[in-house]
């Protein structure tokens, strides 16, 4: 019984998968002779990684909607937190080099004449400072916010409704200047992460491997939650909310524990997206991002955890190549993707796939074994 | 905790819901011994889903005492509270967790630690598969122990229903319609069942159907518009001239 969860079969899919990833993206690119088949070019790494940093994302929206029905259009916010958090760290690593060469502002506060670091900066030129905020900030938002929305029973559109009120205002409130963040602009111009230039090949390799080692991490978390009794009593939540109280379950609890989770882990996926892609600003928070991540879900296959992780990058594949090819369709061929799922694949790609495995090996079975009633008769 | 006002196990007096005016329940008062079973009837929008309401913390009245035990106000308690004082309740219609597999719907039902970080780092124990086989063997929903919840038919939703209740091992138990939908066997086997479980609890039972609350052989309360209008047994209830008027006169 203690080892059974490791041998799920979805569970060594995604593991293998990312294994195989974390071996062969680095081997392609450092390996391979540029100009080969074989080779994966440089700037296809942090492409890579910053999908692997959504599927981190997806998988923290299905945790909480999949599994115990809380659809927040508000994850993009944890994640952006998360993201900010990091930034600051990496805004502190600049030092002297920015273009004014104040050896402790970051350039904006130059810009804006202002002559002390703002308190709350303080302490994010240390590392483990920094990581511990990237978790910190997001849980604690979700835990303030969870509570007033939990205790007060807020649910279903209307939950889904305060939580886009929720990371719309952050996103007016992160373009202000005087909130001391960047403003629009936001932070970006990052020099070096942990002393290793962002830039490198290198370090971009690192970065893709332990955004890997983060999903996987988080896969394993989210599997290891959803099989416990605390998950049955997450999807009795979902099912039947009321009957899950008359057994004398406190659902509010419940909802503040997982979706403060949930938070946390968007806050981890925000913070390695943002060395990847060397920006965070506030678009990041702009309500239309936080709706997409459950698009990537449901096409992917809501309360599967695997469904997340395909349905993010599937989506963001299409994304870059349709943002490429043809970039004003992009949101019509989102809109009609989600329309198709949602009417013709309720249960997403995973869902549709398992049907379609179901029928071919009902098929099999049955070719194997002609006349099993004559069979059974004699 | 204060010395009890009253021996009853649950007494409610004088309870009053009013929904934007309309008195679902007026001025209502009951009593029930431990181990009590009583049968409450009514016509549809009597009232009784609203009183279990009450009970278990789902409405709150607007005035009125409702005590479990003499002295635990149930119109102070949430709905987790009152469960773990020992109410458990059974739905009108029958409500099961569909995608549990009729195992786990017992096993949730357990009566044990509630919070989040119990269940987190909760493990299986003998003790508590051995308490689920029996409730299996008692609700006759052995064989379908593996399946989902949802595939069971509506009779067999009610039992499993019925079993997690007992899971829960509450001192009285809300029963809400257990008859709807049932097959006249399924009818008669019920009425055994909640028999046997009134012996050693308090057991509250709404039913429509007069044939089940005559095997049931119970004292009768008929509610009507929010108030008691008789009270006994089944024969004195239904002799009485205005629960013949109620029940004939719509
Ligand atoms: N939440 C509510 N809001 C408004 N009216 C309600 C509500 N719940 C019940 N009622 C009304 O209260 C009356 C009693 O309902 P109920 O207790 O369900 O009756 P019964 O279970 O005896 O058939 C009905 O007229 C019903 O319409
Ligand atoms: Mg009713």
């Amino acid at each position: 019984m203690k080892t059974r969860f490791f041998f799920d079969r979805q569970t060594v899919l995604v593991l293998s998968f990312l294994t195989a990833a974390a071996v062969l993206v680095p081997a392609m690119n450092g390996l391979a002779a540029p100009g080969s088949a074989l080779h994966l070019p440089d700037h296809i790494v942090p492409l890579l990684g910053k999908y692997l940093c959504f599927a981190l994302l997806a998988l923290s929206v299905d945790l909480i909607w999949g599994f115990c029905g809380i659809l927040s259009l508000g994850h993009g916010a944890f994640f952006a937190l998360g993201g900010y958090a990091m930034g600051m760290y990496l805004m502190r690593q600049i030092g002297p080099r920015g273009v004014y060469s104040d050896p402790i502002l970051p350039d904006f506060m130059v810009f804006l004449n202002w002559k002390d670091l703002p308190w709350f900066w303080q302490g994010f030129d240390w590392f483990p400072f920094a990581a511990l905020m990237v978790l910190l900030v997001p849980g604690c938002l979700a835990f303030v916010f969870g509570w007033f929305a939990f205790r007060s029973r807020v649910t279903g559109v209307y939950f889904s409704i305060i939580t886009q009120a929720m990371t719309f205002a952050l996103m007016l409130a992160f373009f202000r200047n005087d909130m001391g963040l960047g403003g629009n602009n936001g932070l970006t111009d990052f020099k070096e992460i942990l002393g290793f230039p962002v830039q490198a090949g290198s370090t971009r390799i690192a970065l893709f491997v332990l955004s890997v080692a983060a999903l996987a991490g988080g896969y394993l978390l989210c599997r290891w939650v959803v099989g416990t009794k605390f998950g049955k009593v997450l999807v009795a939540v979902r099912d039947a909310e009321s009957r899950t109280r008359f057994l004398g379950y406190r659902v509010e609890h419940y909802k503040l524990a997982v979706f403060t989770l949930s938070a946390m882990l968007a806050g981890v996926a925000g913070a390695l997206y943002v060395p990847q892609v060397g920006i965070i600003n506030p678009s990041e928070f702009a309500p239309a991002s936080s709706i997409e991540v459950v698009i990537w879900v449901a096409v992917g296959g809501r309360g599967t955890l695997v469904g997340a992780i395909l349905g993010a990058m599937v989506v963001n594949a299409g994304k870059t190549w349709f943002t490429g090819a043809l970039p004003e369709f992009w949101l019509f061929a989102l809109g009609g993707l989600f329309v198709f799922v949602t009417l013709f694949m309720p249960n997403g790609i995973l869902g549709a796939a398992g049907d379609l495995w179901e029928r071919s090996s009902q098929k099999l079975r049955a070719a194997r074994s002609p006349k099993p009633l004559t069979h059974a008769a004699e | 905790m204060t010395a009890p006002v009253t021996p009853a196990l649950l007494y409610l007096d004088n309870v009053t819901v009013s929904f934007d005016g309309f008195r679902a329940l007026n001025a209502l008062s009951l009593a029930i011994d431990h181990a009590e079973m009583r049968a409450i009837i009514g016509p549809n929008g009597a009232g009784k889903t609203t009183m279990m309401d009450v009970i278990t913390g789902k409405t709150r009245p607007n005035e009125g005492t409702a005590l479990f035990e003499g002295s635990y106000d149930l119109t102070t308690l949430d709905e987790a509270a009152i469960a773990e004082l020992g109410i458990g309740r059974k739905f009108q219609t029958p409500t099961v967790f569909e995608m549990h597999t009729v195992e786990d719907n017992l096993l949730l039902a357990l009566q044990g630690a509630r919070s989040p970080l119990a269940a987190l780092l909760s493990r299986r124990l003998a003790r508590e598969r051995e308490r689920i086989d029996a409730l299996l063997e008692r609700v006759r929903l052995t064989p379908n122990r593996h399946r989902r919840a949802g595939e069971l038919s509506h009779g067999q939703k009610q039992w499993l229903e019925i079993g997690m209740l007992l899971a829960q091992e509450p001192k009285l138990l809300l029963i809400d319609e257990p008859a709807a939908g049932m097959t006249d066997q399924e009818t008669a086997d019920t009425a055994d069942l909640l028999r046997e479980i009134a012996k050693t609890k308090a057991v509250i039972v709404v039913e429509h159907d007069m044939t089940f609350v005559r095997d049931l052989g119970v004292k009768v309360t008929c509610l009507h518009e929010g108030s008691m209008l008789a009270e006994g047994s089944l024969d004195v209830v239904s002799a009485n001239e205005r629960v013949v008027e109620v029940y004939l006169g719509r």
